[in-house]
């Protein structure tokens, strides 16, 4: 499995320290609050809430560099539109979300 | 250039934010999470460019878009690659960022988007330059027409100007401040604080002065690269 990586954070950081920790932040802040919001929504089953988080979510996978995980998160995305919960693609997507608590912890 | 965001999402406004913190001719004035508090601003307040994601919920865009009357220029930008076709149908897009943004295509996406309004600028000043051909100046009681193309240099004289014409002089009670007001910058520069000139009427240039007709002007050295920025060199 891919693992996350600040690549694109330092990119746009250019070496700014200030900035690097902004943007570390707000993904630090902003992660758990959207993977419980995507949870709750899960619980109550509503395709629309469940779509809309797990669409703000996946720009965060883009930004951590888990380009493959954006692809399942995109096709995740789609068939919920479709409602259409599929639960290979919820179990990957969850995998990725655990995996981007993980990695929250060690920077 | 100044701009706006709108975007639900925070992280997508910090990066645009610190996106336009690397272009110094942008200027990024409000942010919004929403379209609705954004068409609130939009109608007191002029932007020249928007960044405007598309996947926002309750209302879209797509949606914003259709609802601006004097539309600024918009860059979309969304993690969304199926909308591109739609939003290019509208001419004030000038472009398409996919998410995540990097800075080198974030610069390319602006200097689209300033070319777009210099363009717009040019015709503007052009259309000016077409409608408005002539005004009038108040000699010695009487107002006198003169025609904006055939000027070719006006000169400060302590309170007088001195509005020379390919036919004729005229010496007007005014100030150089007033009446570049009322030139059509397409066509006039100032290019000393004593001068402004009729950039069409320029026979040569050389070094710290213009001849046009038969008159030698100044360029002052803080006139100058505006100046050599409006001749068409090969």
């Amino acid at each position: 499995m891919e693992k996350p990586n600040l690549e694109y954070i330092e990119k746009l950081a250019r070496g700014d320290e200030s900035v690097r920790d902004t943007l570390i932040n707000v993904i630090k802040e902003e992660f758990p609050g959207e993977k419980l919001a995507y949870q709750n929504s899960l619980e109550k089953k509503i395709f629309k809430e469940i779509e809309e988080h797990v669409h703000r979510i996946k720009h965060k996978f883009s930004i951590l560099g888990l380009e493959t995980s954006y692809s399942i998160a995109n096709e995740f995305e789609h068939n919920l539109r479709e409602h259409n919960l599929d639960e290979n693609q919820k179990e990957d997507f969850d995998k990725i979300l655990s995996l981007i608590t993980q990695y929250l912890k060690t920077i | 250039m100044n701009c706006i965001v709108i975007d639900d999402e925070n992280m997508a406004r910090v990066i645009i934010r610190t996106l336009c913190n690397e272009i110094k001719s942008l200027k990024l004035v409000q942010e919004f999470s929403g379209a609705i508090q954004a068409i609130k601003y939009l109608n007191e307040n002029k932007v020249d460019l928007i960044f405007l994601d598309i996947h926002m919920p309750n209302f879209s865009g797509l949606d914003f878009i259709k609802t601006l009357k004097n539309p600024p220029k918009i860059i979309f930008t969304t993690s969304d690659p199926k909308f591109a076709i739609e939003a290019f149908e509208y001419d004030f897009i000038v472009d398409y960022l996919l998410k995540p943004i990097e800075l080198p295509r974030f610069k390319k996406a602006i200097e689209k988007a300033e070319k777009l309004l210099l363009n717009k600028n040019i015709v503007k000043d052009e259309e000016e330059t077409s409608s408005k051909n002539d005004f009038y100046v108040n000699i010695d009681r009487r107002l006198i027409k003169i025609d904006l193309p055939s000027i070719y240099l006006i000169q400060a004289n302590g309170d007088y100007i001195t509005i020379k014409t390919e036919d004729k002089d005229y010496v007007v009670h005014s100030t150089l401040k007033k009446i570049e007001e009322k030139l059509p910058n397409s066509l006039f520069l100032k290019v000393h604080r004593s001068y402004i000139i009729n950039v069409k009427k320029i026979i040569d240039i050389e070094d710290n002065s213009v001849l046009i007709k038969r008159d030698v002007i100044p360029v002052s050295r803080s006139n100058r690269p505006e100046l050599m920025k409006r001749l068409d060199l090969l």
